[in-house]
């Protein structure tokens, strides 16, 4: 078979190739980027909108517009498309389009295998959301057999014994894949940031949103695996009868909340650490003033990652595990809370004195710091167990989560968008629309979560379809639907503003006079990135007395630069990674389930041999 | 690889193949971990037989063990053939520890239908499962090495496996060593250090 590597432009002035098949074979980190950011954000509708039918349901007491069991789908897949497919790949967009450009690189190491991360993580999210449409397939009577076990699937209510139909093993295969594409990206970033810095930029002059994505994926490349085996166990369980998470044979329901957990507490970080990056950019370009305390807030990261491995347990407070174990969790959940303050302070003494302009990427990161507070204090409330014992299963955890991952990182991530937008697109969003977004969404955020914390407090539990009204939670619940609504229409307000903006001027290279070495070059960037690979003299190379001079980044690249052709193996191993999982979904079937996998097993063969052998150049 | 290229001091000067790939050991140490630590977890807790004691056979492991320790020394050899451009040698150290790999396989095999034929199925017990997991998935691991090891060697009959590739040997021979010491520790958590027998009710 011939080679589908696209020839290698060695001309002065390389240009990027246009046509749909451009795309599917591209390699280039910001198309990558670009492809990451609309996906995740396709899959954050699909999640606010599950979001949206839970609030309905909720908004007053023994409503029945959805049923028990599509209220476990919705909640399941709601929390598994927002941690999964909306928040990790939006900020992986990030990843992609930003990190490259803050260090002065061309591409990524592995362009090839950033490609197959997004193809995989695409796949693999659309194999999951299928489960929605294809219960009959799977000889199930009921349309939708999406997964209904609870984001974290604690065992043994995923065991056969109750959950036979296809739900689960859609869960397990699904997350399964996406940790693929995580853990791919994960060898990557730390490669690119490790290797491809620009001459001078060292360590500790690298942006903080770079600097927190570095983090990032070390959380990604040693939590993921753990959670691979937690799955592999519940997979064998369901598939061939093994006795991992079964009480009769000895077994342990624990083992599958330590390993979901050892995971999950990481995940956490994985989730807010690139959003802090985010602010840590744009609050000192609108108060024109430095990050306050730099190193103090990258040392603060750094220690997030590591102690955020040792907190897992008060996930578990409520499972029993005796006093020695609930100490030391409980003091460990409190120290974490220290960086993370150091953190608020930093950032706080940032804007402190600053000239600070209220543009709507610095609303979004003022919102992050104030929400996130709110959902950092609630989550110091639950460090203690005796307290934890009360609001556990209850909606003020729901309250608690949600004010750190949608008022901290989806703020965040919000804060970027607007920040980044004229640097992606090459135009800037509106600004009124943009400021008319952030106070619908502020508001509408705290209608919705904050009456939680009472209604969780007032003993409403989680992941229960419906309430009576002698619970006394009617007008809670309704003032929270009310708000999930508003936040609804603050999302439309943002798509009606993508699509109003997009005719918008050029914005220039650097419109918003920002300290960091991406606003440097074009917006759009060229393909090539720089025309020359810039020497970095300070850690805000586009500010102060030694601040780079534009001249010495050309219009035109003085000599050739080689930029790397396209590849369409990497597609072709994800799909055969999909045809497997296809395979495995089918169990029951053994003898389609097993030639489905193989066929799958033997693309994937294919694909990874002809990667490795076509003739490409980074 | 063009990167070690232009190495200079905002970069490691290594090949960046290289140092994705001691991430992806480092990445794979928390995936054994996993599976040791659940192995340890839940020894000694099979509520019927057979376990340990009754079944594992510490001489003929000693031995694939023995193999196993002897592929890593010829992926050496392998390594220090091609990166002095011995293509003879290369091909006979990398056919060697390819086939000290499959015959180590090929133990496994044996020692899981003869286990199999004595009464301990992958659904048998506790340790049913969490044995043949455990040592299937290094088992899994040492498969995808040969292929890797009969495809370098493939390409070193095609004459494409000169010097300038040593690199490649390199990571496979690195890929190839941490599947070793994962197998030492294996041999010594599952076969050498056994819980003290179940009391016979």
């Amino acid at each position: 078979m011939a080679t589908t590597a696209m020839p290698h432009s060695e001309t002065a002035v390389p240009t990027a190739p246009a046509g749909l098949w451009s795309w599917v074979t591209t390699t280039d980190h910001k198309r990558i980027g670009i492809l990451y950011g609309v996906t995740a954000f396709f899959f954050f509708l699909v999640g606010g909108l599950e979001a949206l039918v839970i609030r309905l349901q909720l908004g007053a007491p023994g409503n029945t517009l959805v049923s028990a069991e599509f209220y476990n789908q919705l909640f399941t897949m709601h929390g598994t498309t927002m941690v999964f497919l909306a928040i990790m790949p939006l900020s992986a967009a990030f990843f992609n389009f930003i990190i490259p450009l803050q260090i002065g690189a061309r591409d990524v190491a592995f362009p090839r295998l950033n490609a197959f991360s997004y193809w995989v993580f695409l796949l693999g999210g659309l194999f999951m959301n299928a489960s929605f449409f294809v219960g009959p397939l799977l000889g199930s009577d009921a349309l939708s057999v999406a997964p209904n076990g609870g984001w974290f699937g604690y065992a043994n209510l995923t065991s056969t014994q109750y959950s036979p139909g296809p739900n689960i093993d859609f869960w397990v295969l699904g997350l399964q894949i996406l940790g693929i594409a995580s853990l791919a990206a994960g060898f990557n970033f730390i490669t690119t940031i490790i290797n491809l810095r620009a001459p001078g930029m060292k360590l500790m002059r690298m942006p903080v949103f770079t600097w927190m994505s570095f983090v990032t994926q070390f959380l990604i490349v040693t939590a993921f695996p753990v959670i691979t085996i937690g799955l592999v166990f519940l997979m064998f369980d369901r598939v061939f009868g093994t006795n991992f998470y079964r009480v009769s044979a000895g077994g342990d329901v624990l083992l599958w909340q330590h390993l979901f957990w050892l995971f999950g507490h990481p995940e956490v970080y994985i989730l807010i650490l690139p959003a802090m990056g985010i602010v840590s950019e744009v609050l000192p370009t609108f108060s024109r003033k430095p990050l306050f305390g730099y190193a103090v807030v990258v040392y603060s990261g750094v220690l997030i990652g590591v102690v955020g491995w040792g907190v897992w347990a008060h996930h578990m407070f409520s499972t029993g595990l005796g006093p020695i174990a609930d100490s030391v969790f409980s003091a460990s959940t409190m120290l974490i809370a220290v960086p993370t303050g150091v953190k608020i302070f930093n950032w706080i003494a940032t804007m402190w004195g600053g000239r600070i302009t209220f543009a709507a990427p610095m609303l979004f990161a003022i919102g992050f710091i104030s929400l996130f507070v709110i959902g950092g204090l609630s989550g110091v409330m639950h460090s203690s167990p005796p307290a934890d014992l009360q609001q556990t299963d209850t909606y003020f955890v729901v309250a608690h989560f949600h004010y750190v991952l949608f008022g901290g990182a989806i703020f965040g991530l919000f804060a970027g968008m607007y920040y980044w937008w004229p640097k992606i697109f090459g135009h800037t969003l509106r600004e009124g629309l943009g400021k008319l977004h952030f106070w619908l969404m502020f508001i509408g955020m705290n209608l919705t979560f904050f009456p939680m914390h009472f209604s969780g407090l007032l003993g409403m539990p989680r992941r229960i379809y419906t309430y009576g009204p002698e619970l006394g939670v009617d007008t809670f619940n309704l003032i929270s639907t009310v708000g999930a609504l508003l936040t609804g229409v603050a999302l439309l307000v943002f798509l009606a503003n993508v699509i109003a903006s997009r005719r918008g001027a050029a914005p220039g290279a650097n419109p918003w006079n920002a300290p960091t070495l991406e606003w440097a070059t074009d917006s759009p960037p060229p393909v090539y990135n720089f025309s020359v690979i810039p020497t970095v003299h300070a850690a805000n190379p586009l500010w102060g007395k030694d601040r780079m001079d534009p001249a010495v980044l050309p219009a035109t690249p003085p000599a050739p630069i080689h930029v790397p052709g396209g590849s369409i193996w990497p597609l072709c191993t994800a799909l055969g990674i999909i045809i497997m999982a296809i395979g495995a979904v089918m169990h029951h079937h053994v003898a389609l389930s097993l030639g489905t996998a193989l066929f799958g097993a033997a693309v994937t063969v294919v694909g990874i041999y002809k990667w490795a052998f076509e003739p490409f150049e980074v | 690889m063009s990167h070690a290229a232009v190495a200079h001091h905002t970069s490691t000067g290594l090949d960046s193949r290289k140092i994705a790939f001691w991430t992806f050991i480092g990445s794979e140490c928390l995936l054994f971990g996993s599976l040791i630590a659940t192995y340890l977890v839940y020894q000694g807790r099979s509520v019927s037989g057979p376990t340990t004691h009754e079944i594992l056979n510490i001489p003929l492991t000693s031995l694939s063990t023995f193999d196993l320790l002897m592929s890593s020394l010829c992926m050496v050899l392998a390594l220090a053939a091609v990166q002095r451009g011995d293509r003879v040698w290369a091909r006979v150290w990398l056919g060697m520890t390819a086939f000290l790999g499959a015959i180590f396989l090929g133990f496994q095999v044996y020692e899981f239908q003869h286990f199999v034929h004595e009464g301990l199925g992958f659904t048998t017990n506790l340790f049913g499962s969490t044995f043949f997991t455990l040592t299937g998935f290094h088992g899994a691991h040492v498969f995808v090495g040969v292929l890797w090891l009969l495809t370098l060697l493939a390409r070193s009959f095609q004459g494409k496996l000169g010097p300038e590739k040593a690199l490649n040997v390199e990571i496979a021979g690195l890929y190839w060593h941490f599947v070793d010491v994962v197998w030492i520790v294996i041999f010594t958590v599952v076969y050498l250090i056994q819980t003290t027998p179940l009391p016979t009710a």
